[in-house]
């Protein structure tokens, strides 16, 4: 329990810092953010969504830099990121809210999925080292190296526009109404799968390779060699003797490369349209929305912290030196 | 009895005359691999923006010129303004291999003061370098960069190269500080302190050289995220781009929709440049990796022994109990010999 104590305490350090960076990125930054974003919009800025940049990037007399910092903690807390620039009267916490199911379901399952296969290959990998799932290892490396939004082209390109197996763009079908329906339902998972197996494609590689290294230096641990003379079935030595202790250091890596995983999948969506976080990501860039992309960022920063958090329960359940008390990771 | 006999067909250390050669053929294929994809594109980076047949940024006005399919006057096709993809790319790699190569060298050299001065100062102070590293590794990257580059005045490649070299030291930072803890406790340090040596140079010409394989590992690692990151953000505009690099190029054909004119040439060669580059990286850095840890090492690397492939991972073989392959005639032959009693533990 202590162990997760700390983890508890390292994320809330995290979190602080991405908060606080977040609040002097732009009040750091040589002003022209400001006056850029006030050139933009000449006399149409409303009072409602200056009092966000207010709030925000510190436009204007808005009191001491510690009460600056108070009242935008305090905002946080509340969810409330202010009204947005661009899109007024939209609120940025409704902007954001409306996305953020779309990048959950889709980048969330689509990496347990690779997760999982990439391991299992990794097991399988590992234990018969020199095999054939050895031989195909430099593809996958390919494979890893490709960016996701590369990939997306090129599967939209052959999947979708030549073979025309799977929809292109969007979350669902222009003709289906949002909602609890089937229609709608089956609609949105058909327009996901493409999207889908992109993140599986391009990151089962990555799982896959570093389970097979922790697998094979596992393999060649003594207690291995032991259960393998007891004459234990391979299945049980496999899966309870070498995989189970190989999975550790992979669940601790699960938790570091997420941020990494997150960021590919999110420019991905701008690829198919999908109107998740990282499309919206895309067009706060191009309008230069900075309240929104801030936002955006906390969002996404919260999302993996806690994604961590969940890593390292399951690391509790999975390894007892965490239980007892000294600190692993 | 058994007869234990070191034997081993790999050649012997190299003369003095071929140690080149001989060190390149024991690089794991892997590296070899790598090391020539990647050659491949640092001549191209050097030799192409001489060699482009036309200038990439200029747009042919007449309109048969436009979104053509690769030709003998365009080997790589047109853009939709009637640009040159090929000339594009051969002035593109040189940027974003210039970007990487910087952002790798700038960031190495940050973790490992990072790294060394953490593991030498120790107490409060590797403790705060430890947790800044730490903090930095799980806030996730490229929106952090989105932030900062999305509200930096100038946009451009030296923005770019300052973002990403001053995120991109932490995991190495972290790694080469374990190493240079482990390095401390050994007896050549013990000496040079005994010596006299003053602590920087113990730190500068004893515990750094000791870890160059890690650093170089750690150099090519930092590359291939900064060839990662520079697209990417590329990609979304965060960049300066009037300029040509692979991510410029992909944002061009993205904006201009490529794909939806079906103009694969547009954007297929410069992901497939970004994609090989990064193969040849990850390979690479698998060769150091098998280098480092023989049992990363595939069957290829296997030994032969007695007519036998062993892998270095296998216990060195006992000879007497290995059935060297013989021809049935040869193993006629040899069933006469008084070396036959040793073969097979009593099965003859």
């Amino acid at each position: 329990m202590a162990f997760l104590l700390r983890r508890l305490l390292f994320y809330a350090v995290a979190a602080w810092v991405a908060l606080t960076a977040n609040f002097f990125i732009p009040r750091a930054m040589p002003g022209n953010a400001i006056q850029g974003i006030m050139a933009k919009f000449p006399g149409t800025l409303q009072p409602a969504a200056y009092k966000a940049l207010q709030a925000m990037l510190g436009v204007g007399n808005a009191g001491s830099l510690w009460h600056q910092y108070v009242s935008y903690l305090n905002d946080v807390v509340h969810f409330n990121f202010g009204t947005d620039v661009t899109e007024y009267p939209a609120k940025v916490s409704t902007l954001v809210g409306e996305t953020i199911p779309w990048t959950i379901t889709l980048v969330g399952t689509a990496t347990i999925i690779a997760f999982l296969l990439g391991t299992l290959l990794g097991i399988l990998a590992g234990w018969r080292h020199g095999g054939w799932l050895d031989r195909v290892l430099p593809g996958l490396m390919f494979l890893q190296a490709v960016p996701y939004f590369f990939l997306a082209l090129i599967l939209i390109e052959v999947l979708a526009i030549r073979l025309n197996v799977f929809p292109i763009g969007s979350g669902y079908a222009q003709d289906v109404v949002p909602g609890w329906n089937w229609a709608f339902i089956s609609s949105a998972v058909a327009h996901s799968l493409l999207p889908a197996l992109t993140i599986v494609i391009t990151s089962v590689a990555g799982w896959m390779l570093q389970m097979r290294n922790v697998m094979i230096t596992t393999v060649g641990e003594d207690y291995v060699l032991a259960a393998q003379a007891k004459g234990l079935p391979d299945r049980r030595v496999i899966y309870t003797y070498a995989a189970r202790n190989a999975l550790l250091p992979q669940l601790q890596g699960f938790g570091l490369a997420l941020g990494f995983v997150v960021s590919g999948a999110i420019i991905m969506e701008i690829v198919f349209s999908y109107p998740g976080i990282g499309l919206l990501l895309v067009n706060a860039v191009t309008s230069d929305d900075y309240p929104l992309m801030q936002a955006i960022f906390l969002v996404i920063t919260f999302a993996v912290l806690l994604a961590n958090v969940i890593v390292d329960i399951l690391i509790v359940f999975m390894d007892p030196r965490a239980r007892v008390s000294e600190v692993t990771a | 009895m058994t007869l234990v006999l070191p034997v081993s067909t790999e050649p012997a250390i190299p003369a003095e005359g071929a140690p080149e050669i001989g060190r390149w053929r024991r690089l794991p294929r892997n590296a070899k691999a790598g090391v020539i994809i990647l050659g491949f594109f640092i001549l191209t980076a050097i030799v192409g923006p001489y060699v482009t047949p036309y200038d990439p940024g200029y747009q042919n006005p007449s309109l048969s010129a436009s979104l053509q399919a690769p030709s003998a006057a365009h080997l790589l096709g047109t853009t939709q303004s009637g640009q040159d993809v090929l000339s594009q790319l051969l002035v593109g790699v040189r940027l974003t291999l210039e970007l990487a190569f910087i952002v790798g060298a700038v960031a190495t050299a940050l973790a490992v003061i990072g790294g060394v001065s953490a593991a030498a100062l120790g107490g409060v102070w590797d403790e705060i370098l430890s947790l800044v590293s730490n903090v930095f590794l799980v806030i996730p990257a490229l929106p952090l960069l989105v932030v900062l580059l999305g509200e930096l005045p100038q946009k451009g490649q030296t923005a770019t190269i300052l973002v990403l070299s001053v995120l991109g030291w932490p995991w190495g930072a972290r790694v080469i500080r374990a190493q240079t803890l482990a390095i401390r406790n050994r007896d050549f340090i013990a000496a040079a302190r005994e010596t006299g040596e003053k602590t920087w140079r113990i730190l500068a010409f004893e515990i750094v050289p000791n870890q160059v394989s890690l650093i170089a590992a750690n150099f090519v690692n930092t590359v291939l995220y900064a060839i990662g990151a520079s697209v990417a953000l590329a990609f979304i505009g965060l960049t300066n781009l009037s300029s040509w690099s692979l991510g410029t190029m992909l944002y061009w054909a993205q904006s201009q929709d490529a794909l939806q004119l079906g103009a694969w040439w547009w954007f297929v060669p410069p992901g497939l440049a970004v994609a090989l580059i990064g193969t040849s990286l990850v390979l690479l850095n698998t060769g150091i990796d098998e280098l480092s840890n023989p049992r990363l090492r595939d069957a290829h690397s296997a030994s032969r022994i007695a007519g036998q492939r062993v892998r270095p991972t296998e216990p060195t073989p006992v000879l007497a109990n290995m059935q060297p392959r013989r021809s049935p005639v040869a193993a006629f032959l040899h069933s006469f010999s008084r070396s036959s009693l040793l073969d097979g533990n009593g099965k003859r």
